[in-house]
């Protein structure tokens, strides 16, 4: 009860500062607004967005007028702040992570000139676009990269919530991981929330223990690489380069970029031709990319790892292509076939190599 | 590997999740016992965080910075008592208040500092006992803050119900005109058991960033200001059961994890459910025997202290 008053005040008073800055607005400026899940300063995920937020305040200066709420709790909470935005004249709104999606939808038919974007969702509208990052692109070239570093043959991945988004990564990794060393196995620890240094640290911990010796997160702090580090095993970053919490221990990180689609989306409104679609794009379209390779990598992996990249990139290799089997031993996808779109969006069972049960 | 390795493991990683919860629960106790009901909590402690690793980023010096972080939880919570017992403020919204404006305060502090690394505090190596199989690293391979949370605790315990002082402080929390009619000055003594409470939660919260996840990240406190809050209910407001609250709350959150590590199939939400359904259980125990609460609960929690009337 305290905990949802605390963040309808919190909503409150970020609502207050928005506010603030929308009176100041002159006339003529576009305002795009954004809706973080997290603070700005978690170093990770909702960092990166407000990166891509500055990129536009850059691009277009006084024509443009940005404006964000952070730590916005998903869920019903979110549409209220949502509204108010809309409610504020902003023009363009980007809401940033999965749990923003049926609110966004909500206020979107409130407000049909008002263009929506909700980032990593699969409901759309004549306002509402979706975009995300084939991350998984990243997971993909991680994993053979883990794959050939692990000794124990044990990769501990530190998951969030079991959505499609989080599966499809552990999936992608454990595919790479697999196809160069079969004996593999992936350990997953749940934390059931996106940001909490603490139990992200400690799942890090709890995964090392049961003898993982890579930990990869899809989670937003860089507690799990700060555990890896003291306890001198392989980690991966996620969302922002986290070289400095563990130099010696990150392999790589993947970087998410937003900049160049928040600034193109922006342009769309300014110039009318925004349309309803479906962005995701991966190393190609710049969205996905990878922090410098960890020098401790042999020469021959860091070769593996590029040229997996590059093969993504021209279309070559095909993170989801069979055959490959479903961790109940049924086929996820045949010899010749690779999955669609459609199928990764939707993505709720681990590929063979994965322990554990998927949480319902 | 044999069957009992993991167990040395779970512990030190129960002991980390569960000591911020200590610091933050002792002196939030000390505070209620007073009659003051200070729901800022969660806001001293990241002011306590930011505090304690500008410090150490800036000096090096750990001493200084669990100092600094127990310095500016306690002006936070001189704020707090400025508003509730001089200018008799609602001490809910006012606590309240006190998170939003810590939330923000250590986040502005912090600008500067997210994405900066500093040192793990150090943790106890004495030759050959630390070595020791099992208890060795358990008990003398901790960092002082550990060793601090269970001498705080035992001195809390101790001041309340071994001493005149605490015998005041109490009497001041469940009866506050009988206090003031014999002459003690019931705001003064407040403002000391606020402040106290400010200080262990600021040292509470420099815990995380310095010790548990040596790094400054805004709203890093996630939530472990309110478990310190519901901590002090569970325990019905006894010491030592604050102490043993936060073990099991730490203890559960990391149980679940292990378990998950090991392949377990447990449904992770049930796990990560399970201590605030114990916390409810007991809730329901507790109100099932009022004659418990009424002994140890302030009578007057969260009453505002008019010195005239």
């Amino acid at each position: 009860m305290t905990l949802k008053y605390i963040s309808t005040l919190v909503g409150a008073v970020a609502m207050a500062g928005s506010l603030l800055i929308g009176s100041t607005a002159a006339a003529e400026e576009t305002k795009v607004g954004f809706i973080y899940v997290g603070p700005i300063g978690d170093f990770g995920w909702t960092n990166r967005h407000d990166i891509g937020r500055h990129a536009v305040q850059e691009e277009f200066g006084d024509k443009v007028k940005t404006g964000f709420v952070e730590s916005v709790k998903e869920g019903p909470d979110s549409e209220r702040v949502i509204r108010q935005m809309a409610a504020d004249g902003y023009k363009l709104i980007f809401t940033t992570s999965f749990g923003f999606m049926n609110p966004t939808l909500k206020v979107a038919k409130q407000f049909p000139d008002v263009k929506f974007e909700h980032a990593t969702g699969y409901k759309r509208a004549d306002n509402v676009s979706t975009y995300s990052s084939r991350f998984y692109e990243g997971r993909y070239v991680v994993g053979k990269i883990a794959g050939k570093m692990t000794k124990t043959n044990i990769i501990g991945y530190v998951g969030s919530f079991p959505i499609p988004e989080v599966v499809r990564g552990i999936n992608a990794m454990t595919l790479a991981a697999r196809s160069i060393n079969p004996d593999v196995k992936v350990k997953v620890a749940w934390v059931s929330t996106w940001y909490d240094p603490g139990k992200e640290g400690d799942a890090a911990k709890a995964l090392i223990d049961a003898g993982a010796d890579v930990i990869l997160q899809h989670t937003d702090s860089p507690a799990p690489l700060q555990v890896a580090e003291s306890r001198g095993v392989w980690a991966v970053g996620q969302a922002s380069d986290m070289a400095k919490f563990a130099p010696k221990s990150q392999l790589t990180a993947i970087v998410d970029n937003w900049n160049g689609y928040y600034i193109a989306r922006t342009k769309a409104v300014m110039n009318g031709t925004w349309k309803s679609e479906d962005t995701w794009g991966g190393f190609k379209a710049g969205m996905v990319e990878l922090a410098p390779f960890n020098k401790a990598i042999p020469s021959d992996v860091v070769e593996l790892a590029n040229a997996t990249r590059k093969g993504i990139e021209d279309g070559t290799i095909l993170p989801f292509a069979g055959p490959f089997n479903k961790q109940d031993g049924s086929v996820g996808a045949a010899d010749g076939t690779s999955l669609d779109d459609g199928t990764l969006l939707g993505m709720n069972w681990y590929v063979e190599g994965v322990e554990g049960s998927l949480p319902k | 590997m044999s069957g009992f390795d993991w167990i040395t493991p779970v512990i030190l990683t129960v002991i980390t999740a569960a000591t911020p919860l200590v610091f933050a629960g002792i002196g939030e106790l000390i505070t209620e016992k007073s009659g003051v009901l200070n729901l800022g909590v969660e806001g001293m402690m990241l002011v306590g965080a930011v505090s304690g690793f500008i410090t150490a980023t800036v000096t090096g010096n750990y001493f200084l910075a669990v100092a600094a972080a127990a310095l500016a939880g306690a002006i936070m919570a001189f704020l707090f008592g400025i508003l509730t017992l001089s200018l008799m403020a609602n001490q809910v919204a006012t606590g309240l208040a006190l998170t939003l404006f810590g939330v923000g305060l250590s986040a502005l502090m912090g600008q500067n500092f997210v994405g900066q690394p500093v040192a793990a505090l150090a943790k106890l190596d004495i030759p050959g006992l630390s070595d020791l199989p099992f208890i060795g690293p358990i008990l003398f391979g901790q960092d002082g803050l550990v060793y601090l949370s269970f001498v705080m605790a035992i001195v809390v315990s101790w001041f309340l119900y071994k001493t005149k002082a605490g015998l005041i402080l109490r009497a001041v929390g469940d009866s506050h005109d009988a206090a003031h009619s014999i002459g003690y000055s019931v705001i003064g003594i407040r403002y000391l058991a606020v402040m106290f409470g400010g200080a262990m939660s600021g040292i509470g919260g420099a815990y995380l960033s310095l010790a548990y996840t040596p790094m400054w990240a805004e709203n890093m406190t996630a939530g472990r200001g309110w478990i310190a809050l519901a901590l002090i209910v569970f325990a019905t407001w006894k010491p030592g059961l604050v102490v043993v609250g936060a073990y099991m709350f730490g203890g559960i959150t990391i149980l679940q994890l292990h378990a998950q590590a090991a392949g377990l199939n447990v449904p992770s939400q049930v796990l990560s459910m399970l201590p605030y359904l114990a916390t409810v259980f007991v809730l329901v125990l507790i109100s099932k025997d009022q004659s418990r609460i009424r002994k140890h609960a302030p009578a007057c929690i969260g009453k505002i202290f008019h010195p005239a009337a």
